[in-house]
């Protein structure tokens, strides 16, 4: 393959990750509210188009023309860009993983890898990426010059700092299995139908399920945006696409959350029976974005002292003790 | 004098009290708290409620500016003035009642003698941005000439659009095809009203 092919389908690639990861974005928030509102017996958006599918681009409408308010006493480069870290490190973080499985471009014998840097540590880079993410709440609380937001940002780095280290945990005890970190060798370790990880790490993926919730910010662990405490915690002076970026990024994140648990305990793209593995991905992709919106209807949040105790006395330890057992059956 | 009865707050004695267990204060009972919590399933019962909810899917939502809800006969929505059943007059007779009671002072009512010698109504103003509803001139009214109808949307982007006295009246159209409805509480006419009616005798 020659340089310049490789720098043009690298582009290619990026953007339509970029452009259709924006765009389930926003179809994610209208599914999210349809199922929250199917789960409490309302009917959620029904105006804007046939069963109100329109009410997305109306959103996005409303968002890209609001005017763009700076605080008047903010720190206005942080303020500004806070947001775009938010929405460039999900996407950044996405870099690293396999979307599907390698394909061919129909009529041509030309053989297209879904993954824009085939990197060998692809999981560490994204787990990695995902955590400088914490940053984007972190400095657009504080330079809000607004007391819950500075309260949000406090939160945030109390959530995502803690849960970093359980996420980084409970994937050290499949990755002992595999013996690699590039998100390709895993899924290719899992190849047959009983061959799940899942299997053999059912602690490390629980424990995984529950740190993504928590540096998502997803409902058990949403205490960085919760409405009856911190109005909206490090958003709450945000308007616009500003706010909208940061949005983008939350349903970003939950992807890349929901592919790398998918990959790495899942069974990623492989065959299942008769379902293509790319079909298999994306159904596994859908469970997981469903199970977000589902546990956000039926749970309540957490209290913050509650989510710390969760996470240092009860996860890590778990975690601990998963990799101890882990590497004693291996030895 | 035993003050005991009195005392006592307790509305019946068949209350049914919640059982809370005492907070453990041993590490080792925390601990069997903690555990039996964690594998009692309860966060299942959540996730099953809600997605139950999803399959039935029976939706309560009302689409509102589609769909009403009914509403009671006795809800306090905008003002009518009713007229007389036997010549299409206003039922208004100028007592000035609704006036005195208006707790919010919203309604001015002015009168003058009419060509006849008889008290006439000049001006009915109600100032709808001070009224709060209340019911008291519907209820003081003794001729039940001013009542609230069923008309809660009397939102207008003008204020030539709120109702003015005439806007209150029944229309004459509306009372000549029968659909004045007469408020069918305390005091009102039977329902056979109509054939008792006979003509004031005005011409002696």
């Amino acid at each position: 393959m020659s340089e310049s092919s490789y720098v043009i389908e690298t582009i290619i690639k990026i953007v339509v990750i970029l452009t259709v990861f924006s765009a389930l974005a926003g179809i994610t928030t209208y599914f999210e509210r349809k199922v929250l509102a199917f789960m409490q017996r309302r009917l959620g958006p029904m105006h804007v188009g046939p069963f109100g599918i329109l009410q997305v681009a109306a959103d996005g409408i409303k968002l890209f023309t609001k005017e763009d308010i700076v605080p008047q006493h903010a720190v206005k480069p942080i303020f500004m860009i806070a947001p775009v870290i938010a929405a460039a490190t999900a996407f950044i973080a996405m870099a690293a993983v396999p979307f599907l499985p390698e394909f061919t471009l129909p009529f041509t014998d030309y053989v297209v890898h879904p993954i824009v840097a085939d990197v060998d540590i692809g999981i560490l880079f994204v787990v990695g990426v995902m955590a400088v993410g914490m940053y984007a709440p972190l400095l657009g609380g504080m330079a809000s010059n607004n007391k819950w937001s500075l309260l949000g940002a406090a939160r945030t780095v109390v959530q995502m700092l803690s849960f970093e280290v359980v996420t980084g945990l409970s994937l050290i005890a499949p990755l002992m299995m595999v013996g690699s970190l590039s998100l390709i060798d895993i899924n290719d370790y899992q190849q047959g139908e009983t061959a799940w990880l899942v299997a053999y790490q059912p602690v490390a993926f629980i424990l995984y399920v529950i740190s993504g919730y928590a540096e998502t910010n997803r409902t058990p662990f949403d205490l960085l945006e919760h409405e009856a405490e911190i109005i909206t915690g490090y958003a709450t002076e945000y308007s616009g696409m500003r706010w909208g970026l940061f949005a983008i990024g939350e349903y970003a994140n939950m992807f890349t959350v929901a592919f790398v648990a998918s990959l790495v305990f899942l069974g990623g793209y492989n065959e299942m029976w008769f379902i293509p593995g790319g079909l298999a991905i994306i159904l596994k992709v859908s469970a997981l974005i469903f199970l977000f919106l589902w546990v956000r209807a039926a749970w309540p949040h957490v209290r913050p002292d509650q989510l710390m105790w969760l996470c240092w006395k009860v996860l890590m330890p778990l975690a601990f003790v998963n990799i101890l057992i882990t590497g004693i059956v291996l030895i | 004098m035993d003050l005991s009865n009195y005392n006592n707050r307790n509305v019946s004695d068949d209350y049914i009290y919640m059982e809370i267990d005492e907070t453990p204060t041993r590490w080792q009972d925390q601990f069997l708290r903690v555990v039996k919590r964690t594998f009692s399933g309860e966060l299942f019962v959540g996730l099953w409620i809600v997605f139950r909810e999803m399959l039935k899917f029976n939706i309560h939502t009302v689409q509102y500016p589609l769909e009403k809800l009914p509403i009671s006969p006795r809800y306090r929505a905008l003002h009518e003035i009713k007229r007389l059943v036997e010549s299409g007059n206003q039922a208004c007779i100028g007592c000035g009642l609704c006036e005195k009671i208006c707790i919010s002072n919203c309604i001015q009512i002015d009168t003058k003698y009419g060509s006849k010698g008889r008290k006439v109504v000049k001006g009915w103003t109600l100032n709808l941005g001070r009224c709060i509803y209340c019911g008291y001139c519907a209820e003081v009214c003794p001729e039940l000439a001013i009542t609230h109808g069923q008309d809660y949307e009397n939102v207008a982007e003008q204020r030539a659009h709120y109702a003015a006295l005439p806007d209150l009246v029944t229309p004459m159209d509306m009372f000549k095809a029968g659909k004045q409805k007469q408020y069918p509480g305390f005091g009102s006419l039977s329902p056979n009203a109509s054939e008792n009616v006979k003509k004031t005798p005005l011409a002696y």
